[in-house]
């Protein structure tokens, strides 16, 4: 048993230690911000190769603010606050490249790099940024496209240092502080009553505990994993409420994120899964036989469902919840020819405060539900049966 | 987006709609009936809210 618990919890920490290189700038190109692409390639052939081809849209136009939303929700490789869209400046700060392309290649990604498509020089080689992706070039840049007006030149391995991974380390070192004072305090005293944030940090703590794991895994077993669901609780509920801040991140809305966090559940739940689980997965008991055949490929397929579902409902929430509030305050600028600009300022205000309120129940909820799903399909998979 | 994809997703989302109306419905008369039973209630709603989203999103991504 011990050694299953130690390797368990091995297991987690490398896999949260390799969870940057999962989560990696390769996120597809949307196929809005490529229908966009077309749009102003139209209008302005010159832009055709620069990052920012929305820089010859209208502020107030649908095409940018669909543009921009698009942008914020996918990782980059440059920390943008804010921009002016006028004057084509991001204000923010370069991060490191990291490539793996014949030895490891590192230098610092700067507003030109990402926005204007300069062509960086770094140990013989050429890289241009292209639509959130790093591509091999000539000295002058040249990207070839194919008919899908996909670009055909060659990617190096990229695991840099981009938005998401800012996002992570933050959470973090936010944790790492958080649970270090918490643990202090039961170390001097385990009567103590915890003082600052770990006065807060607590009662979640009890709530994970007594709501979560206790009642869905079981009095004698729950203790092993409460590692890994109060690091994915705790994790999941930090990212999403970092995601409300001006900070601009949108970790849990990548979804990356989520798949390796649906992959941990996922391998927590086979890797503690006992004879009876496995028993009904693949010859269902108390069923006739040839029900046991029909039933065994469904089984097997809920095996991936489950993390499936997990991972998509994530996702899919925050994107959706960020997509919805970039709107509210794009209603800002679309609407400031037919509410004027004070009218359109305060009704995308009200708007978003409305939202963000919402979003930040959303944000417990979305942590709440993963951890006590994880919780629930850990406790099927290490029920005891009483045998029938 | 293709009129089918929007018909589609348009479709499931009354489904959705359908079944956290019922869902909720049900909880409320449940909670109704046994207010001293309303916080197991709501877990289990608040679940199978959940399951039923994950379903939906699934659906929309996959089909949009």
């Amino acid at each position: 048993m011990v050694t299953i618990k130690k390797s368990l919890h091995l297991l987690t920490a490398a896999l949260f230690a390799l969870m940057p290189l999962v989560s990696n700038a390769e996120t597809p190109v949307v196929s809005a911000h490529d229908s966009l692409h077309a749009v102003t390639t139209e209008t302005s052939h010159e832009t055709h190769d620069s990052h920012d081809t929305h820089a010859e849209v209208d502020p107030s136009s649908r095409e940018f603010v669909q543009a921009y939303t698009e942008h914020h929700l996918m990782d980059d490789h440059y920390y943008s606050f804010f921009g002016n869209a006028e004057e084509h400046k991001h204000y923010g700060f370069g991060l490191p490249v990291i490539l793996i392309d014949n030895g490891l290649k590192v230098f610092m990604s700067t507003e030109d790099f990402v926005y204007k498509g300069t062509v960086v020089e770094n140990g013989g080689q050429h890289y241009k940024y292209y639509h959130g992706k790093i591509y091999k070039t000539d000295a002058a840049g040249t990207i070839s496209y194919d008919e899908h007006h996909h670009p055909t030149n060659e990617k190096p391995f990229d695991i840099s240092i981009t938005k998401n991974v800012v996002g992570l380390l933050l959470a973090t070192v936010l944790l790492f502080l958080g649970f270090t004072a918490l643990a202090k305090t039961y170390k001097s005293s385990p009567n103590n009553l915890p003082k600052g944030i770990a006065r807060a940090l607590e009662p979640l703590v009890i709530y994970v505990r007594d709501e979560m794991a206790r009642p869905n895994i079981g009095e004698k077993k729950y203790k092993k994993y409460m590692p890994y669901l109060l690091s994915v609780f705790f994790l999941i509920f930090l990212l999403n409420l970092l995601g409300l801040t001006p900070l601009g991140l949108n970790v849990t809305g990548n979804i990356s994120i989520t798949v390796c966090l649906a992959l941990f559940t996922f391998l927590y739940v086979n890797f503690s899964g006992n004879a009876d689980y496995w028993k009904h997965i693949f010859w269902m008991p108390g069923v006739p036989w040839p029900m046991k055949i029909v039933l065994a490929p469904i089984e097997v397929l809920g095996m991936f469902t489950k993390p499936f579902s997990l991972l998509i409902r994530l996702f899919a929430n925050i994107t959706a919840g960020h997509s919805v509030v970039m709107g509210l305050i794009a209603v800002a600028f679309v609407m400031k020819q037919t509410l004027t600009t004070p009218g359109a300022v305060g009704v995308s205000f009200l708007l978003t405060l409305f939202l963000t309120v919402l979003e930040l129940l959303v944000a417990f909820l979305q942590a709440f539900i993963f951890t006590m799903l994880s919780s629930l399909f850990i406790g099927s998979a290490v029920e005891e049966h009483d045998h029938h | 987006m293709t009129i089918p994809n929007l018909v589609g997703a348009g479709l499931i989302v009354i489904g959705a709609g359908i079944g956290l109306g019922k869902i909720g419905g049900s909880a409320m008369d449940a909670i109704a009936r046994q207010p001293e039973a309303a916080g197991k209630i709501q877990t289990a709603m608040i679940i199978i809210g959940a399951l039923l989203e994950g379903l939906a999103f699934g659906a929309l991504i996959l089909g949009a």
